[in-house]
């Protein structure tokens, strides 16, 4: 019974894994390396690379900048309806990324809620990415960022007010430093998701290249015309997200917050 | 120096903190059992908690008065705070730590000793080390107002002896008002000039710790103080003595008065413990025998089934006393003291 038991055990394991790597593995032995480097040259590509970079760099600055105060409020404080704002904050981590599309153009769109009063045409050019990719990422960012500043012993925030310290010298000084590594963790799983961002790019900003194509958005555009393309750059990805999990798992701060801690699996 | 005066009210969980209370240059201790409120009244003083009402004031200082709307930020208040287990920052160095408030640290790490680990983080100190760093780091602004909470329960009974000494010593030459919270009476009668006992918010009895010791107010103070308590029933008899029926069985004798129910109360260091009943002039001799013996230093805690008994290693080592032997506790009728009930 405990042989049986032990070997069922085995068998799904070796499945689950097998499931998971086999497509993963399957793109490397469709085309062999050289190709998929050659393939990264190609204008398509390029073009893709340089929007995804831009895009995803100035969406996780802001990301950055106005999570990293918010998360250290929201988990310092205790206020009524804080349920509320937490369960706000990690709306996006549920909703399909379709729905988030349509949300922003709701929002932002010509006859949005915003972008009505305010004149501007965001839909379908490069802000409208980096909205998306803000909008899709900042969820993971917060929860992390939530979690590491509240395993931050609040003694420690004590004793720095008692020794003169006003609140945002004990945020720079004590609060920051020691949540470092989980908000590190934090951060490189919302790049992630932010890279990776399909759906609601799609919808609200489209797919030209060269202005609003990113890379995944070039991997569907290209699979069915130039399938090495798309193979060339989903390989990309692969390395840059084993990078990423290696890191996480290389260095003991950057564990702090790992991911096995988000409940939610990523949306796409 | 300037005394702290403070009268205020705390709500907590369970009852209210009401405490009122000047502290000159002296060393105050507040002592209980956990959760009768002791941090609480540390944080109130720190601007960590806010009082429901009241007054706190440093002199002329105003740091809270509920009346006039006046509540001082913590960082404020000229208060050197040092926490339970420190709150030392863990990823700042000795150095740092100290002149985190923005004081000069040498000299402080020069006078506590810690110069020497002036680079080291607080995980590779020991405990007798990050006690002197809190206490750095704490000095280091130049406080008005001292506040130690449990300075001593983070260090091992080895340690402790030689740390309180210091630490009393330092508070002699600080001469600030400095209040300590320990759930130890020991500390407290070796550091403090006066001793509250607190229990539930209130403060029960309020002396020196020679006054506490000598006439506790209530069976309550006496445990706290490390005594034996015992009940039984009084009564008079021929020789002007009392005889107490203790409801444990034997019958015992005390030079204080008491008729019908009452509290008795034994220091331990009071009873001595002896095989054959001796012929000394103490009148009380407790047939008992030994459940544990526990080594403190050069003395001995020897807790018997009636009875906890201080003697000294030597007696233990020459009465060759061991867990579940018979002996006989001895001691004086002038040192049994009775707390009449009622």
């Amino acid at each position: 019974m405990r042989a049986a038991f032990a070997a069922l055990l085995a068998v799904t394991t070796a499945i689950a894994l097998a499931f998971l790597v086999l497509p993963v593995a399957a793109l490397f032995f469709r085309v062999p390396p050289g190709d998929l480097i050659g393939a990264l040259g190609h204008h398509v590509t390029r073009d893709a690379l340089l929007v995804s970079l831009e895009t995803s760099a100035i969406a996780h600055a802001a990301v950055l900048l106005v999570g990293t105060p918010a998360a250290y409020l929201l988990a310092r404080r205790r206020f009524r309806g804080r349920w509320l704002v937490l369960a706000l904050v990690e709306l996006p981590l549920v909703l399909p990324p379709a729905v988030a599309g349509i949300a922003l153009l709701a929002a932002f769109g010509q006859a949005g809620l915003l972008g009505h009063p305010l004149h501007v045409q965001i839909p379908f050019t490069r802000a409208a990415v980096v909205l998306a990719v803000a909008f899709v990422e900042s969820p993971f960012y917060f929860r992390g960022a939530i979690s590491a500043f509240e395993a931050v012993d609040a003694t420690l925030l004590d004793a720095a007010r008692t020794l003169g310290a006003g609140s945002a010298r004990v945020f720079a000084r004590v609060a920051l430093p020691l949540a470092a590594g989980g908000l590190a963790a934090a951060s490189a799983l919302a790049l992630a998701r932010g890279l990776g961002e399909f759906g609601a790019t799609l919808i609200f900003a489209g797919s030209l290249q060269g202005v609003t194509q990113t890379l995944p958005l070039a991997i569907y555009a290209q699979f069915d015309q130039d399938f090495d393309t798309a193979l060339a750059i989903s390989a990309l990805f692969i390395v840059v997200g084993a990078v990423l999990l290696v890191a996480l798992k290389l260095f003991p701060w950057f564990r702090f917050a790992s991911i096995s801690r988000s409940r939610f699996a990523p949306s796409t | 120096m300037v005394p702290l005066r403070f009268d205020f009210s705390l709500p907590l969980r369970s009852f209210d903190v009401e405490l009122a209370l000047e502290v000159g240059a002296e060393t105050f201790a507040f002592v209980g059992p956990s959760g009768a409120g002791k941090s609480s009244i540390f944080r109130a003083l720190a601007g960590l908690a806010r009082p429901e009402r009241g007054r706190i004031a440093c002199g002329e200082e105003v740091w809270f008065d509920g009346e006039r709307r006046i509540d001082r930020r913590p960082e404020q208040r000229s208060v050197g705070y040092v926490f339970q287990e420190y709150a030392l920052f863990p990823h700042l160095t000795v150095e740092q730590n100290v002149a985190f408030g923005g004081g000069p640290a040498d000299r402080l790490l020069r006078r506590l000793r810690i110069d020497q680990f002036a680079r080291a983080k607080p995980a590779e100190l020991s405990g007798g080390e990050r006690q002197r760093v809190a206490l750095a780091r704490a000095l280091a602004r130049s406080p008005r107002v001292l506040l130690l909470d449990e300075p001593m329960s983070a260090l091992d009974p080895h340690t402790r002896g030689t740390v309180r000494a210091e630490l009393h010593d330092l508070l002699r030459e600080l001469a600030l008002p400095t209040l300590l919270v320990t759930h130890d009476f020991e500390d407290a009668a070796a550091l403090a000039d006066r001793v509250g006992v607190l229990a539930e918010g209130r403060l029960r009895q309020v002396g020196s710790p020679a006054d506490l010791l000598g006439a506790p107010a209530n069976p309550f103070v006496a445990q706290l103080a490390g005594a034996n308590v015992l009940s039984g029933v009084g009564a008079r008899t021929v020789n002007g003595l009392t005889a107490v029926l203790l409801d444990e069985g034997p019958t015992i004798y005390a030079a204080d008065p008491a008729h019908g129910r009452t509290d008795v109360v034994v220091y331990p260091w009071d009873v001595s413990l002896s095989h054959e009943p001796p012929d000394d002039s103490a009148l009380n001799h407790v047939r008992d025998e030994i459940v544990s013996l526990t080594p403190l230093g050069n003395r001995a805690r020897v807790r018997l089934k009636l009875l906890t008994a201080e003697i000294t290693t030597a007696s233990v080592e020459r009465l060759q006393l061991g867990p579940g032997q018979p002996v006989i506790a001895s001691f004086k009728a002038t040192q049994t003291r009775l707390l009449p009930r009622g």
